[in-house]
């Protein structure tokens, strides 16, 4: 990549996001209270949401806040506040098999960083491009991957009956 | 979204200087707004309770707002030996800066008398009265009431204690719960409007028959209407602070000034959501322009780009007024009947609602274009099926439930 073409404004704020990213994923794992390793992946999220609006992908990002930090999050703490309330430390947080987690992470980074890699090779986003429309956002969805999209609907609507059944009796 | 439209190669000091002043003025009126809201409030409650309400401080009691504010702001400041330090402090932002920033994409001005966009001249640029006109406006607004739901969860959990917990359960649950709703009956103005940028919104609603109001048919205004009044936690939904219940809900802990974020919160999204509504549903600060058959008006305020802000001050005192009007009214219900209205009723009706909508588009996009009439017979049939297969699943469940000895 030539010097030149590199946005130095665009780079500095992708850094410094990424950092917050790791330091707040490096708390979701290592914090003993539940709900504040909570809010650090909520700041994940929230992260990864700033990212796309450096790509000037707006709908992306607000869709991001939306579904995972307005709801999965949400009832993700809203659950922890059901079950276990009580503020303060939590002994029993470690999983007794988190040595084995490590080279499953270092597996994914590597699998997942050689499909970026190599999917988009030497591709750089044009400089000057404006915010992505909804509509481009929606047929490029909507229209190669339409089946796709109606499968996983299924599978949620199914995994939601499913926990409808499992849950209640009646 | 605004580092955005401040891309290096367009900064220039009038764009900085334009934004800037928008943001001042945005958040002065954003703060007198809910001053004179919470004086707005308790003077028309005492008014229809048959009481005088605040008349002691300033002309009309108009300054009583102020005083409670610096009588807050000297409090003691207390914060529970058991709370969670960090989390108790950040909660009361956490509701208030969604608040503000939701006025950001509210068109709140501008001059769309005859036809016209809205945009004026300042410093030499063409700019429209608002803050900024990002492609996905509206649902910056569903992140930002996504996210005020942390404010609540966060500060009943963080107090230690179990009435704000219980308050804070309750809130998070209604607030997810009708948010669903909110988006679906918000989808049918996207649909009908085909943008979702505030301000191409209240473009397309240039006369009153062209209003969502009416292009979307009356049932995506009432679902959204009582959606946000639960959104806001306001009567009859606010069973998040129920005080024969509760103490005081999520803030029973908070005091002085922390207490007084919470409290201007409140009230600033009661302003907010009623733009919001206006924004949507009724052409924001368009002029109430008919536009049917012979009859012609064309109201014109001769304000130039004040014009708008009048009208949109207009249009939202009326909702500002059915709130107020609501909370007088309208005795609290009970929690089992207000997931019951959310989950069972607002929701299926909006989805049903939406889909007859899309259906309708989709019939006038084709070439023999579908008969309308059979669109909505068949929209009816649908709808007739879907609710009695809800009763009787309804029926069934309640049934197995008072088998099993539970009370309601």
């Amino acid at each position: 990549m030539v010097a030149s073409s590199i946005n130095v404004a665009q780079n500095v704020g992708f850094y410094l996001i990424a950092a917050v990213m790791v330091g707040a994923a490096i708390s979701v794992v290592s914090n003993r209270n539940v709900v504040h390793a909570a809010l650090s992946l909520v700041l994940v999220m929230a992260g990864a949401a700033a990212q796309y609006l450096l790509l000037a992908a707006e709908f992306v990002a607000v869709t991001q806040v939306l579904v995972y930090i307005g709801a999965v999050m949400v009832l993700f703490l809203f659950g922890v506040m059901l079950t276990r309330a009580k503020l303060g430390r939590d002994g029993d947080l470690n999983n007794r098999n988190w040595g084995l987690g490590i080279p499953v992470a270092v597996l994914m980074l590597g699998v997942i960083s050689w499909a970026v890699l190599d999917g988009w090779k030497d591709a750089t986003l044009p400089a000057d491009r404006g915010p992505v429309s909804t509509k481009a956002v929606s047929d490029s969805i909507f229209q190669p991957y339409l089946l796709p999209f109606w499968a996983l609907s299924f599978v949620l609507l199914i995994a939601a009956i499913g926990a409808i059944v499992l849950a209640r009796k009646d | 979204m605004l580092s955005l439209d401040l891309l290096p190669h367009s900064l220039t000091l009038a764009t900085v200087l334009i934004i800037l002043l928008k943001v001042v003025v945005i958040f002065v009126l954003g703060l007198v707004g809910t001053m004179l809201m919470v004086w707005f409030e308790r003077k028309v409650i005492s008014g229809m309770q048959n009481r005088i309400g605040p008349n002691k401080a300033g002309p009309w009691g108009l300054l009583q707002t102020l005083a409670d504010g610096v009588k807050l702001f000297f409090k003691e400041d207390l914060i529970p030996d058991k709370s969670d330090r960090f989390v108790f402090k950040m909660a009361p932002f956490l509701a208030f800066v969604p608040a503000f920033l939701v006025w950001s994409v509210i068109p709140l001005g501008g001059d769309f008398s005859g036809g016209r966009d809205g945009s004026f001249s300042m410093f030499g640029h063409r700019t429209w009265m608002q803050l900024a006109d990002p492609p996905i406006g509206i649902l910056l607004v569903l992140a930002l009431s996504s996210i005020a739901v942390y404010g609540v969860m966060l500060a009943g959990w963080s107090s230690g204690s179990k009435y704000p917990l219980l308050g804070s359960v309750r809130a998070s649950a209604q607030m997810i719960s009708y948010e669903a709703a909110l988006g679906l009956s918000l989808a049918a103005v996207i649909l009908v409007s085909g943008t979702l940028s505030t301000h191409g919104i209240v473009l397309g609603q240039s006369s009153v028959s062209r209003w969502s109001v009416i292009a979307t048919g009356l049932l995506p205004f009432i679902v959204f209407m009582i959606a946000a009044t639960a959104e806001l936690n306001r009567p009859p939904f606010d069973l998040v602070e129920a005080e024969s219940e509760l103490v005081s809900g999520f803030n029973t802990e908070y005091s002085s000034i922390r207490f007084a974020l919470f409290y201007l919160a409140e009230f600033m999204n009661t302003i907010t959501m009623s733009g919001i509504i206006v924004t949507l549903f009724f052409g924001g600060p368009q002029p109430v322009r008919f536009d049917i058959g012979s009859l012609h008006v064309d109201p014109n305020l001769h304000l130039g780009v004040l014009s708008g802000t009048v009208w949109f001050l207009l249009k939202l005192l009326v909702f500002l007024y059915i709130y107020v009007w609501l909370r007088a009214t309208l005795p609290r219900l009970r929690y089992d009947q207000l997931m019951n209205l959310g989950w069972k009723l607002l929701i299926p009706v909006a989805l049903w609602w939406f889909i007859v909508l899309a259906a309708l588009r989709i019939g006038d996009e084709r070439t023999p274009r579908w008969n309308k009439g059979v669109v909505l017979a068949i929209g009816a049939a649908v709808f007739i099926a879907g609710a009695t297969l809800l009763v009787v699943a309804n029926g069934v469940a309640r049934r197995n439930r008072e088998r099993e000895g539970a009370m309601f």
